[in-house]
């Protein structure tokens, strides 16, 4: 406590500080302006398309950080049976409401095709029995979903390359979209989209198994994208065709997938 | 009335660091709560979903502590990791003008007498009674000081870096001996959000404190760079003092 002598004074200039009255309140209501602005105003600045176009380059950031770091073939961590999750949570659709899916599930998804096209000198339509019969590959991978959430599952698919290579992809490709069977919102089916370098990468797969058994419907029945270096989103399920492209903006709403065109990052790889 | 002593101590480069690091902490921590809301539970280990089980379960922030103010995750990470970039390059910037220029030697480690137990227990004394250095004590850094500042910047910030990228699946697959580290990727985003809160109860202290201390004198310094030292209880004030403080900046 402060000898009286030395109590600061409330009004008037203050001797030890040279700061007078009228500029500490000028100082205090400064920082509340501040503060409001910082508190009240970042709902609308984050609205604001210039805004969210600067904030973007974070992401652009960190796509062509993880690229450099990467290299292309760096492998995700794999792991062994005593890791599996005892429950692999399924999120998103977990049952697709349209008729034709509905209807190929019916059949046992005999009926079901994957249309591989776009930029490829040879298109197929691959049936689930052609693609169990190609060379497998099993790999038990973390999936990360964008929540925060992780799951260890068992994946047995066709690698992606052995299908690009087989349509005999174009050298103008530089993407891969995926079109998917579920409508998280009526009329938005589901799409996503990657890179050559994911594309081609050794664990990304076409999975038709989940922990050995096929594909439950929760999780993407009948064959889902496997693309471990990415977070959740991008593991599209209920496959119904893949088309290489040179780019995705003319594709629905242009960001390369559902998400995507709902905000979130289009390089997932944090 | 002896004349107040002033004395230079935060250079413009510290001064614009700090509130450009008190603009990002206050930004990332907000935009991670939201993220955290997206899934109010921490897990340990490798794993960790709804139905497994929770190492701890907060079950969310409110609305006024996440950014933005609503439930929008893809906002809330935009604003993370542009802000975390910013807070890498401004922390970066810190540490090499701070240990170039002496900062860190000078004015942040602490001496072999200060970190001497019967010392710092006599300074945790001293604060728990709200009694702070004055006079010419108040010169340099008090030794509590100098911990708290050193906790944050050599282990907190760099934990808080690394446990973040141990989430992100690509790092992973770069640098796996991440998740060797910290246990998993869950483990990971616990000790995420610790070193988070620890930052946070640091910011509290250190505002707390500002305001215990004198919150103009204190403010003022970081602005200004010049910072008035709280008069001695004693009248008699070392006349070499004085001059040291009016002649000369430190």
């Amino acid at each position: 406590m402060p000898p009286p002598g030395r109590r600061r004074a409330r009004t008037g200039v203050d001797r030890r500080t040279g700061v007078d009255g009228s500029r500490r309140r000028l100082l205090w209501q400064g920082g509340a302006v501040f503060g409001g602005l910082l508190l009240g105003g970042c709902d609308g600045l984050t609205e604001s398309p210039s805004v969210t176009r600067v904030l973007e380059s974070a992401e652009r950031l960190n796509y062509a950080t993880q690229r450099l770091l990467l290299g292309r073939h760096s492998l995700a961590r794999e792991f062994t049976e005593a890791d599996l999750s005892p429950v692999f949570r399924s999120n998103g659709t977990s049952r697709p409401g349209t008729e034709e899916y509905q209807r190929l599930m019916a059949g046992g998804f005999t009926e079901w095709r994957l249309a591989v096209g776009g930029l490829v000198a040879n298109p197929m339509q691959l049936t689930l029995d052609s693609l169990r019969a190609m060379p497998a590959r099993t790999q038990i991978t973390r999936h990360d979903c964008v929540e925060g959430w992780s799951a260890i599952g068992r994946w047995t698919g066709v690698p992606l390359a052995t299908i690009l290579r087989s349509a005999r992809m174009l050298p103008s490709a530089r993407f891969i979209v995926f079109h998917c069977a579920d409508q998280l919102e009526r009329g938005a089916p589901y799409y996503e989209s990657i890179d050559l370098d994911d594309a081609f990468h050794p664990q990304t797969i076409l999975a038709y198994d989940l922990n050995g058994r096929a594909l439950p419907v929760a999780n993407g029945a009948p064959l889902r994208l496997r693309v471990e270096r990415q977070l959740g989103y991008k593991q599209a399920k209920y496959l119904m065709g893949l088309e290489a492209v040179e780019r995705f903006d003319t594709i629905r709403g242009g960001k390369g997938g559902f998400w995507e065109d709902r905000g979130y990052a289009w390089y997932a790889g944090i | 009335m002896t004349a107040p002593i002033s004395i230079y101590r935060h250079s413009l480069a510290t001064r614009l660091m700090h509130w450009l690091n008190a603009l990002c902490l206050f930004l990332v921590l907000m935009s991670g709560l939201q993220i955290f809301n997206a899934d109010p539970q921490l897990y340990w280990g490798s794993y960790g979903a709804n139905t497994d089980p929770a190492a701890f379960a907060i079950g969310g922030f409110p609305h006024w502590a996440t950014l933005p103010g609503e439930r929008d995750l893809a906002t809330g990470r935009r604003i993370h990791f542009f802000f975390a970039w910013l807070l890498v390059v401004n922390s970066t910037a810190f540490f090499a003008v701070s240990f170039a220029s002496g900062h860190v030697r000078r004015d942040l480690l602490p001496s072999r007498a200060e970190i001497a137990p019967k010392h710092v227990l006599h300074d945790i004394g001293e604060h728990l009674r709200l009694r702070f250095p004055r006079g010419e004590a108040a010169r340099h850094y008090n030794v509590l000081q100098k911990l708290a500042y050193l906790g944050v910047l050599f282990i907190l910030g760099p934990l808080i870096l690394a446990t973040g990228l141990t989430m992100s699946p690509a790092m992973d697959a770069a640098f796996p001996w991440l998740l060797n580290l910290f246990g998993g990727r869950q483990s990971a985003r616990t000790l995420h959000f610790i070193a988070a809160a620890l930052v946070v109860l640091f910011i509290i202290v250190h505002l707390a404190m500002v305001l215990l201390a004198g919150p103009v004198r204190e403010l003022r310094s970081m602005i200004t760079g010049r910072y008035v030292l709280p008069p001695a209880d004693t009248t008699a004030v070392d006349a070499a003092a004085v001059d040291a403080a009016t002649g000369r900046a430190d």
